[in-house]
């Protein structure tokens, strides 16, 4: 955590330099060499146990979902982000949640739907979108995409303009109506709280993975999610894909998700 | 020419201190809304804008429509709009500081606003949108006080101001073309993707600024004793009525693609709007409200004899400006988050500080409406027009 934190803000640092277009002329100087200490590009220090991936997937696989497991990985999530619990409902902040079958797919509604999914509680989060229509309406680049799929927030530089969140076809972003602060039931200390009028969303526990360690919902999923490399051909989650059929959610809008759902 | 602006009448002072006390209310409401956040409007998750933006996407209109006089007295020679002509413009002027500060009222961190200008990010619409408003913004300075300067000293305006004249025509279509483009490029918003969204922006921006400007000739002629002329109004009336006829005709093409193709993520926004969907329809009356506002308008406009009176004239202005503020300004945006991505239908209602604080940046544009409008009079009955 530390090292993710600290190569943050070194790349803030940096961002904080380009306001003065002085990052161009950095760019312009050869860079020492050995080290990315000192060079004008921003980096990720890898800490050695990082699980990485060419693109990061997940498969939830809704036939082991049911309404206490939803709830369990839900709060798992919950504590590790330090997501607040609003009342009112205008300000609700979600990162990850359940919905009905015909909310989750609102395009496969269909009135001879299969009994078992009616009452089931479908988990939906932020799709990970490899062609993803938030990133793309950020004026800021404040969310962005990393070299392993993960749709991000920079909660630091969001100016909470909200295109994002009319952008996205799943309404997977939240919007802080208000300092969520006071209504953290148990602050997490490794994982950033965020301030009034940023928008925060489901970030595939970029951070967890850089500790390797799974994502804090598939954690405790029993199964019921995997999570993996969907660009490694031997991954356990291409194995699944591979075995089973599974869907994506309004597939036909060319966002590419990374969340399949095996129904 | 500035000093018009310190000398007028108890009526002049008494009009532009009302419009203080209310941009200081609706300050008041705004240092709250700064303190506690966002959360102090109707807006939420799923109707994630509202008024504020709402308000931004009608003014960018009223401010575009400008072009409809640049465009007769510059490109075809219609000398009589030199009269109005630098009115539009300066409509256009405080429409615009509107539009930006509606942008800057919707956001939720204000103090960051420069991000846009420190990380440029020409795939946003929003940096272009910043642009487009910007220089508008500035043409219409520039070429308003530079026309109307050469006019007071009887000279014709500097040459460099003919190019500029001719850029801002072009660019009043891009300022709404943009500002359509926020919407009609995203993916999942099946209300606002369609490609004449930038067409059905523009039809409504041509009738409704207009109709505003001949309201502020009759205000002007009333108040400060300057004819806009009658011959002007009638011709402004005609652009009206085009405007008003292509902005109805857009709308029923919208109308019969969705309702013929019975796409459900096309039909159940204008099912929302219209008839209201799942028990909820907030809207409903508001709309058809606009609807008929809009039609009644353009009867009374297509009858020559009733265009000719200006006070039906006057009536019909009022129909159209709010009927098109209705459809803009309320129905338009909400209309495209309900219901909302996941299909739930959840409304929106502005609070008691949302408005106060709208009205307090309506009276801000009015504010400097009157002072540049004061100007303008100053200067053509100084010169005798």
């Amino acid at each position: 955590m530390d090292d993710t934190r600290r190569s943050f803000l070194k790349f803030a640092g940096i961002s904080a330099l380009g306001l003065g277009g002085v990052s161009t002329l950095a760019g312009l100087l050869p860079a020492p060499a050995g080290g990315a200490q000192g060079t004008s590009e921003p980096y990720l220090k890898q800490s050695k146990e990082a699980l990485t991936a060419g693109r990061w997937g997940m498969v939830v696989d809704t036939r082991k979902l049911t309404p206490r497991l939803c709830e369990k990985m839900i709060a798992a999530c919950n504590k590790a982000h330090n997501v607040p619990e609003l009342e009112n409902k205008r300000h609700i902040i979600k990162w990850i949640w359940t919905d009905s079958f015909e909310h989750v797919f609102p395009m496969k509604d269909d009135e001879y739907l299969a009994d078992r999914l009616h009452d089931l509680p479908i988990l939906a989060l932020c799709n990970q979108c490899n062609n993803p229509p938030c990133v793309q309406a950020c004026p800021t680049k404040a969310t962005f995409q990393r070299e392993d799929g993960i749709v991000m927030m920079d909660f630091h530089r969001c100016i909470g303009c909200r295109f994002c969140m009319a952008a996205c076809p799943y309404g997977s972003r939240s919007f802080n109506f208000r300092d969520p602060r006071p209504f953290i039931k148990k602050e997490n200390p490794d994982f950033p709280t965020r301030m009034k009028g940023v928008v925060e969303k489901c970030n595939f526990c970029a951070e967890r993975l850089a500790e390797g360690k799974m994502p804090a919902c598939v954690e405790v999923s029993e199964g019921a999610l995997v999570f993996g490399d969907l660009e490694d051909e031997n991954s356990e989650i291409r194995q699944v894909l591979r075995e089973n059929y599974a869907i994506l959610r309004k597939q036909s809008l060319g966002t590419n998700p990374s969340v399949y759902y095996i129904i | 020419m500035l000093e018009k602006a310190f000398k007028g009448s108890k009526s002049y002072w008494v009009w532009l201190i009302a419009l203080l006390a209310v941009i200081g209310v609706g300050f008041g409401f705004y240092l709250r809304q700064l303190s506690f956040g966002l959360g102090v409007t109707g807006m939420s998750r799923d109707v994630s804008w509202g008024f504020y933006i709402a308000q931004f996407t009608f003014l960018v209109g009223v401010a575009a429509s400008a072009v409809m006089l640049v465009i007769p007295y510059y490109l075809h020679d219609y000398k009589k709009f030199g009269k109005i002509t630098v009115l539009g413009e300066f409509l256009a002027v405080s429409s615009v500081i509107m539009c930006l500060l509606f942008i800057i009222a919707d956001l939720g961190q204000p103090m960051r606003l420069f991000n846009v200008l420190i990380h440029p990010t020409p795939h946003s619409m929003l940096f272009w949108d910043m642009i487009v408003l910007n220089g508008y913004l500035l043409l219409n300075i520039v070429i308003g006080w530079n026309v109307l300067e050469a006019e007071r000293n009887d000279v014709p305006p500097p040459q460099w101001v003919k190019p500029l004249i001719y850029l801002s025509i072009p660019w009043a279509i891009s300022i709404h073309t943009v500002t359509a483009f926020l919407y009609c490029g995203l993916p999942g918003r099946g209300f606002w993707l369609t490609a004449i969204l930038a067409p059905r922006f523009l039809a409504s921006a041509f009738a409704a600024g207009p109709a505003f400007l001949i309201l502020l000739a009759f205000i002007v002629r009333k108040f400060a004793k300057y004819d806009a002329g009658r011959e002007q109004i009638q011709t402004l009336a005609k652009i009206v009525t085009y405007g008003a006829i292509a902005n109805i005709f857009f709308f029923l093409c919208e109308v019969f693609v969705a309702l013929y193709s019975q796409i459900p993520e096309h039909t159940a926004h204008l099912q929302y709007l219209f008839f209201g969907l799942h028990g909820h329809g907030v809207l409903v009356p508001w709309m058809w409200t606009s609807i008929f506002l809009m039609m009644a308008a353009i009867i009374l406009l297509i009858i020559p004899a009733a265009r000719r009176n200006e006070a039906v004239l006057g009536v019909a202005c009022v129909a159209i400006f709010v009927g098109i503020w209705i459809d803009k300004g309320l129905g338009m945006i909400s209309g495209g988050f309900i219901p909302n991505p996941l299909h739930h239908v959840r409304e929106y209602v502005p609070t008691v500080p949302e408005i106060m604080i709208t009205i307090a940046v309506y009276a801000t544009g009015f504010l400097i409406l009157t002072i540049l409008y004061k100007v303008v009079v100053g200067v053509k009955q100084e010169i005798g027009e």
